[in-house]
């Protein structure tokens, strides 16, 4: 008897629980409601009211992809070269937020934010203007930002921890400044590390719809919140399942950078 | 100079990422249902908290999905590893492809395809739907984990036990087991701390009577006033904290022997 049986189970999970799944939901996708073969529903993505909220959904999920980029990779930094006796501590202090639960976060900023919310009562008490973000999209971004930072955070560090000590300063030996150093030697070198983090932000970002449901208070329509609309309230399914397809289309450009940039796995958050 | 820079930075950092969560923690012992005024320190939401059959039925779907689907996905998924083994190179890395896809792909699809699919042959949504679509995410990221440790065995072991006259199932309990095992326990705690912490695919694949946190918490986050979540947010964050740190000092003790 061969070992390969074992993988049976696994086997008929994938077909089950992902491949069949994925069949139905093109086959819905590619269909109407009467079950006829149509290309309407994943052409609709470029009706007005859809169009405006893939476009929007891809702005928002950018930018705050950016700013977590650009949040984590200078604390990496510095939590590499810290010598803090408690790194590991640190680095878990950065991380925590992360097993929260993601829904109970956003909340945690609605209540913030709200027009008589603590921000706002702070900002009185010190005779500054009022904070009027709360069902913006500037709301949401904060939002995206705050859930996947730890995301970003952690793929960085344990790209840039890996990086060996000798390179860098061999790069200083022959004569490089800190910012040759960086762009040469530990920019590239912690590629995988960026991808991975850019990927586990970027994807659910750019199809939610709860965070913007919470702090966008319904005002901030997402494709995420259309398609979710659709399945729910709207029920038009096969319209819902033609737009999820087009959202596929920057599930396989991720895989496809993953397999560029990351292929052995090291920015893995495992 | 700079050093205080650095300091500062992290500082802001770690405000960012605790003003909120520590803002419920406050409000959680807030005596009144207003969260613009400090009316008086009261565990009164905590009570309700407790005795409120919806959070408490929630809280219990939610711990049951996460082990059971952490569980099955643990044995599905180091069956596999075994199974993936034995297969030639071609066949294996095809497959891992395959084990890449549930990660990947955004939770909405994922959620809404297998919502269709359970509707499509007949299933009716309700707790074993949920429990089904949660051991299918959970199961790539056991093989993840659990994958590297046995690239890293030593294939010898196994056969010298063999050779040695242990049967095999013997021999893997024996031998190959152990040295997999840290690979088996991140696995498992990955998967249930992505079990607990999904909404996206729950919220698609539960029926209208199943609830756990995430969707509960979705539910009422629109009504309004909700002291009960700020208590309940302080307990989960309590309960993550004190679990981190014991794993954290088990993990380290057991290096400290190890070296």
């Amino acid at each position: 008897m061969s070992k390969k049986i074992f993988s049976g189970p696994f086997l008929a999970f994938m077909l089950c629980g992902t491949i069949i799944p994925l069949g139905v939901i093109a086959y819905y996708g590619i269909t109407d409601r009467s079950g006829a073969f149509t290309f309407e529903n994943i052409k609709a993505i470029t009706t007005g009211e859809h169009w405006e909220a893939l476009m929007l959904a891809l702005m928002l999920a950018l930018i705050s992809t950016v700013i977590c980029l650009l949040i984590a990779f200078p604390l990496g930094l510095i939590l590499k070269d810290s010598k803090l006796g408690k790194k590991g501590f640190m680095v878990f202090i950065f991380i925590l937020p992360m097993w929260m639960n993601f829904l109970l976060r956003t909340m945690a900023w609605q209540v913030l934010l709200e027009k008589n919310g603590i921000i706002n009562q702070v900002l009185g008490f010190i005779g500054l203007p009022s904070l009027h973000i709360i069902n913006t999209p500037a709301a949401v971004v904060l939002g995206m930002v705050y859930d996947y930072l730890p995301f970003m955070i952690l793929p960085i560090y344990n790209a840039l921890i890996k990086i060996d000590k000798n390179v860098i300063e061999a790069a200083y030996d022959l004569g490089a400044g800190f910012r040759q150093v960086l762009q040469k030697v530990i920019i590239p070198l912690s590629v995988p590390g960026i991808v991975s983090g850019i990927t586990m932000g970027f994807v659910p970002s750019l199809t939610t719809f709860a965070v913007s449901n919470i702090l966008g208070g319904g005002k901030v329509n997402l494709i995420g919140n259309i398609i979710e609309h659709e399945f729910t309230t709207g029920s038009n399914w096969n319209l819902g399942a033609g737009l999820s397809l087009v959202m596929m289309i920057f599930i396989v450009i991720s895989m496809a950078l993953i397999e560029k940039f990351d292929r052995n796995g090291e920015g893995n958050i495992i | 100079m700079k050093k205080v820079l650095k300091g500062i930075y992290l500082a802001l950092i770690i405000l960012f990422l605790y003003l909120p969560i520590f803002t419920l923690m406050v409000l959680s012992f807030n005596e009144g249902k207003t969260m613009n005024a400090w009316t008086g320190f009261s565990f009164r939401w905590y009570r309700e908290m407790f005795s409120n059959r919806t959070i408490m039925e929630a809280l219990g779907n939610t711990l049951t999905i996460a082990f059971w689907a952490a569980a099955a996905a643990t044995v599905v998924g180091v069956m596999a590893c075994i199974g993936l083994n034995a297969m030639k190179e071609k066949h294996r890395s095809f497959f891992m492809g395959l084990n890449n896809i549930p990660l990947l792909n955004a939770d909405i699809v994922t959620g809404i395809s297998l919502m269709l699919s359970f509707l499509l042959f007949g299933i009716s949504l309700n707790y074993g739907t949920v429990l089904f679509a949660h051991i299918t995410f959970c199961i790539p990221y056991v093989i993840l984990s659990v994958m590297p440790k046995f690239r890293q065995l030593e294939n010898h072991t196994f056969e010298a036990a063999l050779d040695l006259g242990a049967s095999p199932a013997y021999a893997f309990f024996k031998v190959v087991l152990p040295d997999i095992m840290p690979g088996i326990i991140s696995g498992f705690l990955l998967s249930f701390t992505m079990s607990v912490d999904d909404f996206v695919i729950t919220h698609f694949t539960r029926g209208a009577g199943i609830n756990t946190l995430s969707t509960l918490v979705y539910s009422q986050v629109k009504v309004g006033i909700r002291p009960t979540l700020y208590a309940l947010s302080t307990v989960i964050f309590a309960a993550v904290f004190v679990i981190l740190i014991l794993v954290n000092i088990i993990s380290n003790k057991r290096e400290e022997k190890r070296a």
